[in-house]
């Protein structure tokens, strides 16, 4: 029986995988991906105490999370194309139009 | 075998995310993201999550990846040479240091609770995904409709957003 704490610093390994992603990375899209990774994170956790604490509550959350995650993508990339289309760079930090 | 298993799903799973972050060509990126979906699908199966696992294969690697594959071949970004931040270094040390933090409280917590109605030999009775159906529809239904009015407006949005605007429009080139 493989312990919980491993699948819980499994996870915090790939969270913590996307965060850098998101901070380092300069292309939007890469940053969307690194969110990805990141709910995938918080899958692998809810998973994982769904099955130590014999309750299917976990994986509905999870369920829900790969839903959002899709709404979310769709937006994301339809933004992204936007902000191509105007002529503007795909890079977050040249995306600066709504800067104060 | 279960120790294997979880070994190589880790270990693959964590290495594609190193490549999804780190790689310079996107298209790269993307197939790191999609070993990385693949092996976290085979997490799920050793987690007794099968209907997840279909879920995680068909939703995730089979639309979402494709979706965002399919935008990195329309928009055909060059591979850059600058594709980190000009600050990655800091981000660097302080995303490693919280890392180690989460590493020593996840390893050292006593992990426990009340356990559930749901377990393995109850739930394989009738099947995983028979479980995850007869919870879905009763107890969290009115989530289910939400989610399914939330996917709905965001179609509509990302139509909205995308659809090719009837005048032309004048090319705002601010902010290159």
């Amino acid at each position: 029986m493989i312990p919980l704490s491993a699948y819980v610093a499994l996870s915090a390994i790939l969270f913590m995988t996307g965060l850098l992603g998101v901070l380092i990375r300069r292309n939007f899209i890469i940053v969307l991906m690194s969110v990805e990774i990141m709910l995938n994170a918080a899958n692998v956790n809810l998973v994982a105490f769904s099955h130590y604490l014999e309750s299917m509550a976990g994986q509905l959350a999870a369920l829900f999370v790969i839903a959002i995650a899709a709404g979310e993508a769709a937006v994301g990339l339809a933004i992204i194309i936007v902000v191509f289309r105007g002529k503007i760079a795909t890079n977050v930090d040249q995306i600066n139009l709504l800067k104060w | 075998m279960m120790y294997v298993l979880f070994g190589y799903f880790a270990v693959v799973s964590i290495l594609s995310g190193v490549f999804t972050i780190a790689l310079k060509n996107p298209v790269h990126c993307g197939l790191g993201l999609l070993s990385l979906l693949l092996h976290v699908a085979g997490l799920f199966v050793l987690l007794n999550a099968e209907f997840l696992f279909a879920v995680q294969i068909i939703v995730y690697a089979g639309a979402i990846l494709v979706l965002y594959l399919f935008v990195l071949m329309l928009l055909n970004l060059k591979t850059e040479e600058q594709h980190l931040h000009k600050k990655y270094p800091f981000f660097l040390f302080a995303g490693v240091a919280i890392l180690g933090e989460l590493l020593i409280v996840t390893l050292q917590t006593p992990y426990g609770g009340a356990k559930g109605t749901a377990s393995a030999e109850v739930v394989l009775q009738t099947g995983p995904s028979h479980a995850v159906g007869i919870m879905m529809f009763s107890d969290y239904l009115l989530l289910f409709e939400i989610v399914g009015v939330f996917l709905l407006g965001a179609i509509i949005g990302a139509i909205v957003l995308a659809k090719t605007p009837t005048p032309p429009t004048p090319k705002t080139d601010a902010a290159t």
